[in-house]
Parts: C-alpha cells; structure tokens; sequence
C-alpha cells in the first residue's frame, strides 16, 4: 500500500518533469530556458529523495543536497550572465 | 560588541549544520566540524548573515515565530490560489508589475522581505530600488502604489520591523 | 518498508508533494510569459519539494536531521534564484505578455533615460 503511493507519487513528479522539458525544449528566450532548467532540477531533487526512500539508501540524500547546491550556483551565474548580454 | 555575537551566531549555526550533515556526534567529526566552522567565520568577519541586525530582544523572538508562522500560511494559501489558477482552462490571470514602498532600511530585512514577497500568493520580486521594490502579481487588485504596498508589503513587514528595528 | 499508519502517513504527505510538483510543472508549461512562469514554477515546486521531504521524513525518521537541512535550503535558494531570473528577464528586455496590466519598472526606467 505505502510503496503503490509512492509510486504513484513518483509517476506525478515524472509528468511534472516531462512537462517542465516540454517548456525547456519550447522556450522562447534563453532566459526562458534557464526557467525551465531551475524547475526542472527542483523536480529532479524530489525524485532524487523519493529514490533513496525506495531503494533504501541513505547516501542518495546527499547526492540530492550536493545536486541543488551547484543547480542553485549555476542558475546565478548563467542568470547574471544573461542580464548583461542578449 | 555586535559584530563579535554575530560571529558567535554564525559559528553556532555551522556547527549545528554541521552535525546535522553528519548525523554523528563522535569527537573527530565533531572536531573537524568546530575547525570549518571557526575558519568559515574567521574569513566572513565583515559580510551580511541572517543575524547582523536581528534585535535580541523578547519582542523581536516572539515577531521571528509569528513571521515564520505567519510565512508558512502565506506558502499554502499562495500554493492553493496557484494551483486552481493553474488548473482552470481559462488560465484566468491579470497579470501587472507594480510598484510597492517598504519602509525596512537594514539590508538582511529587505532581503527577507523580498524572499518572502516571492514565495507568496502569486507575488515576485523583480527589483530593489531604494525604498521602492517592483514586483510581478499575477492577479493583480489594483496597479496604483498604494494598493500593492497594503496588499503585498505590509503584511510580512509588520514583524520584520520588530525584528530588525 | 512497513505498512504502519505512520508509513501510511508519510505516503499520503509525499502524494501531496508529488502533486503539487505536477502543478509547478504544469504550470511552467501553461503559463504565457516568462514572469508568470517563474511564479508558477517557483511557488508549486517549493511546497512540493517540502511535503516530499517532510512525508520521506515521516517514513523514515532516522533521515530527519539531513531533510531538514535540504527543506532550509530550498526556502532560501528557490525564491533567490527565480528573483534574480525576474531581474535578468527584465533586463535583458523581455516584455510582459500582452494584457499585462502595468510594467511600473519600465516606465521608471523610461524615465531615468
């Protein structure tokens, strides 16, 4: 029962991500794209977790952690990037 | 005098992040993690924490629980506006950029303000200017100063002006 | 994994999370312009990333303190990132959709040329 809701939770997640891809693929401006990547790496995070919880391994939450740290870092840099370009 | 428990503030926090990481209390983990942390505080002595500025005073604690109280509420009621929004296939939206005034002038309260003002129903940040902060409003009541700073400002500001004075 | 009421909980906190995780990214791909975007992708994908964590918190407790650390982290980078996305977006001059009521922030910027 508690694994069939996860899963099912992790299917919902799964759409939200395709999508996301959808409006990353489709983005009109590169700013759009990086939208899209954030919201992407945000879903990605969750799934992440929602795998650790499944497999039962611990170590998966830091990948998760480390994960949102970089996407975080690189959406500032390419952020501030493109406000000065285009 | 302030500068030195802000140092203090920001060691305490590492640490506690630290452990928290870690999931362990033994003494070499806790030892490396008192050495990051005292360094991380030594190279950061002269930049902006959470902490620089926030009043230790009773009134500003009991503010700090009513604001995170107050911003948690504010998340899932903007969550819910947002997901019927969202679902509705007539996507009913009024969107406008408007101009809102903050009287908050320490720069740790302007940028929870700002934080705060993005998470919550249908509001986004889009520029600090001086005392006049432009934000993205989905459904906008009214294009005019005064509306948006009575609907999306004052709210979170009543407690940040207790906690940072 | 046991199926306790406590486990049965967890779950049902997750599902809430995975379905607002949905809506964030159903509403990047609905939404007409850039800042409608990030308003939607930002406000749904945080309180989804939270009850999935709280809900995988709920399952396994032992993960709380690690849980806590990443829910900390998305309340304070997700709003910072899309607000320096608004700011890029509006300096790199993307418009508004049409039907966008005001743009204050351009019309004072009008007048500072």
């Amino acid at each position: 029962m508690v694994e069939a809701i996860l899963i099912i939770a992790a299917i919902l997640a799964g759409l939200g991500f395709l999508l996301a891809f959808a409006r990353f693929v489709m983005a009109p401006h590169a700013v759009d794209r990086v939208v899209a990547f954030d919201g992407l790496t945000i879903i990605s995070m969750s799934a992440i977790v929602l795998i650790a919880l499944l497999m039962g391994r611990v170590v998966y939450l830091d990948v998760a952690l480390v994960y949102a740290l970089l996407s975080f870092l690189g959406v500032i840099v390419i952020a501030r990037y493109l406000e000065k370009g285009e | 005098m302030s500068q030195a428990s802000d140092s203090l503030k920001l060691f305490a926090t590492l640490l506690v992040a630290w452990i928290l990481l870690s999931g362990s209390i033994a003494f070499d983990v806790v030892a490396v993690g008192v050495a990051a942390a005292l360094f991380i505080t030594l190279i950061s002595q002269n930049s902006l924490s959470a902490f620089s500025g926030l009043r230790a005073l009773p009134q500003s604690f009991g503010a700090s629980l009513g604001y995170v109280g107050f911003f948690l509420s504010e998340l899932v009621r903007a969550n819910l506006r947002m997901a019927k929004i969202v679902l509705d296939p007539a996507l009913p939206i009024r969107p406008a950029i408007v101009r809102a005034r903050t009287e908050l002038t320490h720069p740790v309260a302007r940028l929870l303000l700002a934080n705060s003002i993005t998470l919550t129903p249908g509001t986004l940040s889009v520029e600090i200017k001086d005392e006049w902060l432009y934000v993205h409003w989905v459904v906008a009541e009214g294009t005019d100063n005064e509306t948006a700073t009575r609907e999306i400002v004052e709210g979170f500001e009543r407690y940040l002006k207790v906690m940072y004075g | 994994m046991t199926d306790g009421p406590l486990e049965l909980i967890g779950a049902l906190v997750v599902l809430a999370g995975a379905a607002f995780l949905f809506l964030g990214g159903l509403g990047l791909f609905r939404m007409p312009d850039i800042y409608n975007r990030i308003q939607a992708g930002t406000k749904a994908t945080t309180l989804g990333t939270l009850l999935v964590m709280l809900g995988v918190g709920i399952i396994m407790p032992g993960w709380l303190p690690k849980l806590i650390l990443v829910i900390l982290f998305v309340l304070f980078t997700n709003p910072l990132s899309s607000q320096v996305l608004a700011r890029a977006a509006h300096r790199a001059g993307i418009a508004p959709v049409l039907g966008t009521l005001a743009d204050r922030l351009a019309e004072d910027k009008g007048d500072q040329s």
